[in-house]
């Protein structure tokens, strides 16, 4: 079985966007239940869906991505299958990494996510080759490549070298932070002198725009101006998402250490409840319409889990397949 | 089979024209690379032989992402402490990302990295950390003692699908020896070579501290001792049966090596003596390492810390 029984999602980009970011919700929803029922933990991007969805539908299939240990969003919004996605976390024959990785370094290659590191700020160290690939003629023709981050990331040292040497080397490379306050359990103001990642990009003379990560419409429109412009000259771009961690570091995480009213206030912007009152508000959907994506999302992540808890464990003696080439 | 003599760095510069000139897909990637070889950036082209900051995280992190991507860069990381900066790169992503994608990618990358003693440099130079990197899983670590050896092992480093640290031992760069001038003249890893034969004692090492194994073996004989001297040119993957073929003939080892002895390649040899020839062991295995002591740069200490002749010569007659 594969989601591929289930219809695309179809319809006006703003309601697909919607699909996409339900279907992200759902899917971590679904990762929390499983966590709290014995499966492994995970870091989930609740509350960041626009992100994800916004950057990625700016993107095509020539591109590649490389992110980080809160990947599900880039992973769904590429169109990975839930399915073994959830197949993945429970450590099952059928994930896309056949098991071996767990939540924390889902790479795809056949849907062009590469390369994905949890060692913070990895993914970082490794976007400037992928790019220099491309640039020399190695992925696909126009291809570009997208590297998602947060502001953690961005307080490592490879941040600066990273961003450095892709403007030297004219890459052709999207830097993507979105900048969701935490850095596991320390809130950004407590390491950040400054409030704005955007403004250290500046400082490498890389163009940067700001834009509310909350807002899909808005993340999109910016996410698409800036891959124009890579596409256009060649060179990289950087977008900071202003954004919010909504759940712990990690699954499970009683956020004892979060102010509840800043947590409240964000809540209060969440970015699904934003895309769903626009699509009414510009009747893009009608409410009926919104019920029946509900639904479909709900019935694709319950096939997935299904498929996910029957998929066999990986035999214990194929321990060393993969080590070495 | 004609030969020209050259230096091991000579041999490694010949080695590196020679897999640039060999597959378009070889990027030469480090601090100064250009600016030392503007011949090469005229011949292979600006794109192909890239000078980077003096930021090893990032030149060896662009390797990977890179050699994840159909290219095969090999990086000029200078010396090997230096690696201690690259090691997210080289470590967590070249070699486990293999794995935890569970084989979607491959990194063929050759990272350079020089040490050991000789020029006087002190331990943030000099140090020779070969055993944390054959302890990390997926990685390949090689390190030659001759010049030949060094352009037959890069040649097959490179064509390897494997991430590989190549290792210059500092004291050998100026060495002379003799070079095949086939230019596929390749040495495939994973394979030790038999330096000087012999039927009563196995002295295992490599890099700089062949030539001292074997100045000992000149020495032993006179004293009628036979001793083999195997150099294992590849720390990793290990040849095993070398090892064992000559320590079952023998039943004497020596293993023998500059860097420090706590969990280093000597420990591993007397392990595997211990567990895979120890019926054929007929007397107790000796390890003669450099101390649990970083580098010192005066020349008198900086020797202090290095096997010697004599010291192996002394270790061997006490065997028997």
């Amino acid at each position: 079985m594969n989601s591929s029984q289930f219809a695309e999602p179809a319809g006006p980009p703003e309601v697909r966007r919607l699909e996409t970011m339900l279907l992200i919700r759902a899917y971590e929803e679904r990762l929390v239940a499983l966590q709290r029922g014995g499966a492994p933990g995970t870091c989930t991007s609740v509350g960041q869906e626009a992100c994800a969805v916004g950057v990625v539908d700016a993107l095509d299939g020539r591109d590649r991505i490389l992110t980080n240990h809160r990947s599900a969003g880039h992973l769904l919004a590429r169109g990975a299958d839930p399915g073994r996605l959830l197949a993945e976390v429970l450590g099952r024959v059928d994930g896309y990494c056949a098991g071996r990785s767990g939540s924390l370094h889902i790479s795809a290659a056949e849907i062009g996510v590469v390369l994905t590191s949890t060692i913070v700020g990895g993914e970082l160290s490794m976007a400037p080759g992928v790019a220099l690939a491309q640039h020399l003629g190695r992925g696909e023709p126009g291809g570009i490549v997208a590297v998602f981050f947060g502001d953690g990331a961005a307080c490592e040292g490879i941040f600066h070298e990273s961003l450095n040497l892709a403007v030297q080397w004219r890459l052709p490379l999207l830097f993507v932070c979105e900048n969701n306050q935490w850095q596991a359990f320390v809130h950004r103001r407590e390491t950040m002198a400054d409030d704005a990642i955007g403004r250290w990009a500046e400082g490498h003379g890389l163009p940067a725009a700001r834009v509310d990560g909350n807002d899909v419409e808005a993340v999109h429109a910016a996410a698409r101006e800036a891959v124009a412009l890579i596409r256009a000259d060649g060179g990289p771009r950087f977008l900071e998402l202003v954004t919010y961690r909504r759940r712990g570091h990690f699954e499970p995480d009683d956020q004892a250490y979060v102010d509840p009213a800043e947590l409240a206030a964000w809540a209060a912007r969440d970015p699904i409840d934003l895309q769903r009152a626009r699509l009414l508000e510009q009747r893009l959907a009608d409410a009926a319409r919104l019920e029946a994506i509900e639904a479909r999302v709900a019935r694709r992540i319950e096939a997935a889990a299904a498929f996910a808890e029957a998929s066999p464990w990986p035999a214990p003696d194929t321990l060393t397949d993969h080590v070495y080439a | 089979m004609s030969t020209t003599r050259l230096t091991l760095e000579q041999a490694l510069h010949l080695a590196l024209h020679q897999a640039l000139r060999r597959d378009p897909d070889v990027l030469l990637l480090g601090e100064g690379v250009a600016t030392k070889h503007r011949d090469w950036v005229a011949e292979f082209g600006a794109e192909r032989v890239r000078n980077t900051p003096l930021a090893e995280a990032i030149i060896a992190g662009t390797a990977v992402g890179a050699a994840a991507s159909g290219l095969r860069p090999v990086i000029d990381l200078l010396f090997a402490p230096f690696m201690a900066y690259a090691m997210d790169a080289l470590v967590n992503s070249a070699g486990k990302l293999r794995y935890l994608s569970g084989g979607q990618f491959s990194f063929p990358l050759v990272a350079l990295g020089m040490s050991g003693s000789g020029w006087g440099l002190g331990a943030q130079h000099n140090h020779n950390l070969e055993a944390m990197l054959v302890h990390a899983p997926g990685l390949k670590v090689v390190m030659p003692s001759e010049p030949a050896d060094c352009i037959g092992l890069l040649r097959s480093a490179v064509a390897d699908d494997n991430p590989i640290i190549f290792l210059m031992d500092i004291g050998l760069l100026q060495r002379e020896g003799d070079v095949p001038d086939d230019p596929n003249h390749a040495v495939p890893l994973g394979r030790a070579a038999v330096r000087r034969s012999g039927d009563d004692l196995t002295l295992v090492t490599y890099g700089k501290t062949v030539g001292v194994c074997l100045d000992a073996a000149a020495a032993l004989a006179d004293r009628g001792i036979s001793a083999e001297v195997i150099d294992l040119r590849t720390l990793k993957p290990l040849d095993e049966a070398a090892v064992l073929g000559s320590v079952r003939r023998t039943g004497r080892l020596i293993a023998v090596h500059e860097a420090s002895g706590l969990c280093g390649l000597a420990a591993e040899l007397a392990a595997l003596a211990a567990t895979r020839a120890f019926d054929a062991l007929r007397a107790p295995v000796v390890r003669l390492t450099g101390p649990d002591a970083p580098a010192a740069a005066s020349w008198v200490l900086e020797q202090a810390a290095v096997p010697t002749p004599e010291a192996v010569v002394e270790a061997a007659a006490a065997l028997f």
